[in-house]
């Protein structure tokens, strides 16, 4: 009897000592990166790096300052595509909550969150970049704004069917028309919840590279104009690093550490608005 | 007296007796809800984009479809079949891309599941809360953050010399870049992934029937193992689903580790190309239609099958939760 | 000197094909406050909840007949006015989280787009608050959310709201089941001291609150108006058995 006790025992020890060892395991990786990233990048990272243009193979120094204005365009692109609609769909999906229609809605969103992001990045080369004849800053960010979409109108949906039902019916009953109460109540009470997710969403598109290979394509130069070819950082960490020169590599490896911080900054604040400001009931 | 009673009837027919006229009905009431102007556009405008938004995917659909016809006319079934991958005498066959993909894919898995599983245990059921909790959730997150195209570099430069390091031990062609490269590479991003829906499936089972398998004297080993896995097991292997169609999407990452090789790969540690890093590689370098339509038709079925996953695992999921419940 | 103000007649609603409310009349005097009451599941929330039109945001809701306010059948007028004229507390109290105690109190004007001057603000604010007791509580914290206030004090504050909007008849559903003994006191003696000014119609599934607050009682037994009259005559002496039973406690 002491025996099967001191064994069974012996052996949840073992599992536990097994599933500590695996699920920490898995985070080195973690650690890996960040020490790789912040080793090799922080040498190349000064002030000429963020407002220079690069330069080419052979020469000392330049930067990355045409990635950075290109990485916000097209975010902004996106952002600009993706937020108003998205929000709408969010808010038809969560005051339709039954009807056939929501349910079909909802399954294609499910659809669209699934397409892997090389496919969007077809769709945005067949729909934008063919007709027009050239990559461009907008066929990237409207590649990214599909990706966005299903983020924020699923962050935007959740967050508005956990409002509680009292809260519109106090305001019908003061005689409020229906949008008045959806844009005034309904909305600014999800508010938190609503740009958090959009926080999540540009945190994840920041960082998207196979969609860009052949829409925003990448540009040496600096770009302003959103129907020519833009360089983003996530563009430039594929394209430095994949190349044989060891100097470009260590561009490489700074650009990896911007974006990090990038997007590192991105869900941090969405994680604070998330919780700090969070609308109690 | 007599007409206030055929009053009465005639109300209580209109509104209520009838059988037929519930739809009669619904129109009314969708009517009447119409208070203002301002209320009948504003609610048009949502299901405007609504059902912009269900156009757009039915869209995104037919293109692909359509513009790879000059493909699906050209080889038919023989493009899953077919070990060629020639852009020069255009011979298009897929069959060493879809072998790359669910090599890749399936090795990551296996990796990803003890670890992920583990994770979703440590963090749903050993210590919910806690300073090495907060750090393994944490680091999670952060993981599951990171850029893909990080992951690839990250990979270039460590895990690609410790394979080769393997390769060299082990007396195999040295040439780190590989299938087994990727699929670690994607093991090590997909975990987060599958970690984080584990511990929810798991946080999502009743605690008192833990507690009732705890009452009655089991170790901790003893509840995971009788009482949660039994519990969570279609959960836990929808979330296995769904994290494998993200690694069968997953593109930067592979493209930059895999070795670009448009051969049929003969071992784990051959370079290849999977579905996702061909697009990649060639579609900037396409030159004939035929070309960009066999890219896209590899596009279109991997927007079918990551779709079939996703939308699998999900019901599997929503199936569960109402189980539970 | 009782004048009547609301007339409900021949009043029928439902939801789909399943009837709640059946054949429904009885009328509602100015300045009284008038209980519903009955078992639950009786209808009595659907009969509050059709008096200002919030019965028709439900799914499938159906009805017919009239309620006359004023003389005027309120089904043939613009619900928004409707509501306007008829205030509705709720049974849990759901201040606006979003908004400040001030803001709460003139919300009705906030959200209908109303604009006011400041003075005129200060007035209705200072007004309703007075009127519901908060006054000397929150002068101090009118910039605060409304959420942090007691359950009491939140659901005087939504009763605030709906005077601020200076209605003709105030509709509550079951104000006081979420709330302490204490709290419901203060609620039910606020009761008293609004009906000098308005019209009340209350709805409680507590017959002990009826008797003590109201001056009409209606009985709703199955979706239908089993007896109306005065509260102590009813109380009293009813004249119907089933009331008679649900007053001694027979069924609940």
């Amino acid at each position: 009897m002491m025996e099967t006790i001191n064994k069974r025992i012996f052996k949840d020890r073992l599992f536990t000592i097994i599933v500590v060892v695996l699920a920490f395991t898995a985070c080195l990786p973690l650690l890996g990166i960040l020490t790789f990233v912040i080793k090799n990048g922080l040498s190349a990272i000064n002030v000429e790096f963020f407002i220079r243009l690069p330069k080419p193979v052979g020469e000392h120094g330049g930067g990355i300052s045409n990635a950075i204005i290109g990485t916000f365009i097209v975010v902004l692109i996106a952002f600009i595509i993706a937020t108003p609609v998205s929000l709408l769909t969010g808010v038809y999906l969560s005051e339709n909550r039954k009807s056939v229609f929501s349910e079909v809605l909802r399954v294609s969103i499910d659809v669209l969150a699934s397409i892997p992001s090389i496919v969007i990045g077809i769709i945005a080369y067949l729909w934008i970049v063919k007709p027009m004849k050239s990559f461009s800053a907008l066929s990237g960010g409207c590649a990214l704004a599909m990706i966005m979409l299903p983020v924020i109108i699923k962050s935007t949906e959740e967050t508005l069917n956990m409002l509680p039902l009292t809260l519109r019916e106090a305001s019908f009953a003061l005689g409020v028309p229906y949008y008045r109460t959806i844009l005034k109540v309904i909305i600014p009470a999800g508010l938190s919840g609503i740009i958090t997710g959009i926080l999540i969403a540009i945190a994840r598109i920041a960082g998207e590279t196979a969609p860009l290979l052949f829409t925003a394509f990448g540009n040496p130069f600096m770009n302003f104009n959103i129907t020519k070819p833009v360089n983003t950082l996530p563009l430039v960490v594929f394209n430095y690093s994949t190349s044989p020169y060891e100097q470009w590599h260590t561009i490489a490896w700074a650009a990896a550490l911007v974006l990090l911080i990038i997007v590192f900054t991105f869900t941090l604040i969405a994680r604070i608005i998330s919780k700090k400001w969070k609308t109690s009931f | 007296m007599k007409n206030e009673e055929k009053k009465q009837n005639h109300n209580q027919e209109i509104c209520h007796l009838n059988p037929d006229s519930e739809i009669f009905f619904r129109i009314r009431a969708f009517f009447r809800t119409q208070h203002s102007p301002a209320d009948f556009v504003f609610r048009t405008i949502l299901l405007f984009s609504g059902i912009m938004l269900f156009l757009l995917i039915l869209s995104i659909f037919c293109s692909l479809i359509i513009n790879s016809m000059p493909s699906i006319k050209a080889f038919g079934l023989k493009f899953f079949t077919g070990t060629v991958w020639d852009p020069v005498f255009e011979q298009f066959g897929a069959l060493p891309f879809v072998a790359g993909t669910l090599l890749t894919s399936f090795i990551a898995i296996i990796i990803t599941i003890p670890f992920s599983i583990a994770i979703s245990i440590y963090l749903g059921e050993f210590s919910k809360s806690g300073a090495y909790s907060g750090l393994l959730k944490n680091s999670i997150d952060l993981l599951a953050g990171v850029p893909s195209v990080v992951y690839g570099f990250f990979g270039i430069f460590v895990i690609v010399p410790a394979v080769r390091y393997i390769q060299i031990r082990f007396n195999i062609a040295p040439y780190g870049v590989g299938i087994l490269t990727a699929s670690i590479v994607l093991s090590v991003m997909i975990i987060p992934f599958a970690a984080s829906l584990g511990r929810e499936i798991i946080e999502m089972i009743p605690s008192e029937i833990k507690q009732a398998a705890y009452a009655l004297g089991s170790t901790r080993y003893e509840v995971v193992r009788h009482v949660i896995f039994p519990y969570a097991k279609s959960g836990l292997i929808a979330g296995i689903l769904l994290a494998l169609g993200r690694a069968i999407g997953e593109t930067m990452a592979v493209t930059m580790v895999i070795g670009n090789s448009n051969m049929m790969p003969k071992t784990i540690f051959a370079p290849a190309n999977t579905m996702a890093s061909i697009i990649a590689n060639e579609f900037t370098e396409a030159v004939s239609n035929l070309h960009l339509s066999s890219l896209i038709e590899i596009g279109v079925v991997l927007f079918i099958v990551t779709t079939i996953i996703s939308i699998a695992g999900k019901i599997i999921i929503r199936k569960f939760a109402v189980h539970i419940s | 000197m009782e004048n009547e103000l609301l007339i409900v007649q021949n009043f029928y609603a439902g939801f789909g094909r399943c009837n709640i409310l059946k054949d429904i009349n009885f009328t509602v005097y100015q300045n009284k406050i008038t209980a519903i009451m009955g078992p639950s599941g009786c209808g009595k929330t659907t009969m509050i909840r059709c008096i200002n039109r919030m019965h028709e945001f439900s799914p499938g809701a159906t009805y017919s007949g009239k309620i006359l306010l004023h003389g005027e059948d309120i089904y043939s007028m613009n619900p928004i006015l409707v509501r306007r004229k008829i205030g509705m507390v709720f049974q849990r109290p759901n201040p606006f989280p979003t908004m400040s105690i001030y803001d709460n109190v003139i919300s009705g004007f906030i959200l209908n787009g109303i604009k006011l001057q400041k003075q005129e603000k200060d007035k209705i604010v200072i007004n309703s608050l007075k009127k519901v007791g908060l006054w000397e509580e929150v002068k101090d914290s009118l910039h605060r959310r409304g959420t942090f206030l007691s359950g009491g004090q939140q659901q005087r504050l939504c009763i605030a709201r709906a005077l601020a909007m200076n209605p003709d008849v105030i509709l509550l559903d079951e104000p006081t089941s979420s709330l302490d003994p204490k709290s419901t006191l203060m609620i039910e003696k606020l009761l008293e001291e609004l009906k000098q000014t308005t019209t009340i119609i209350i709805v409680t599934h507590n017959t002990a609150q009826a008797a003590r607050i109201s001056d009409y009682v209606a009985f709703l037994y199955l979706g239908e108006l089993i007896e109306y009259g005065a509260t102590k005559k009813i109380f009293t002496a009813p004249e119907h058995k089933k009331t008679e039973e649900y007053l001694t406690g027979k069924f609940s």
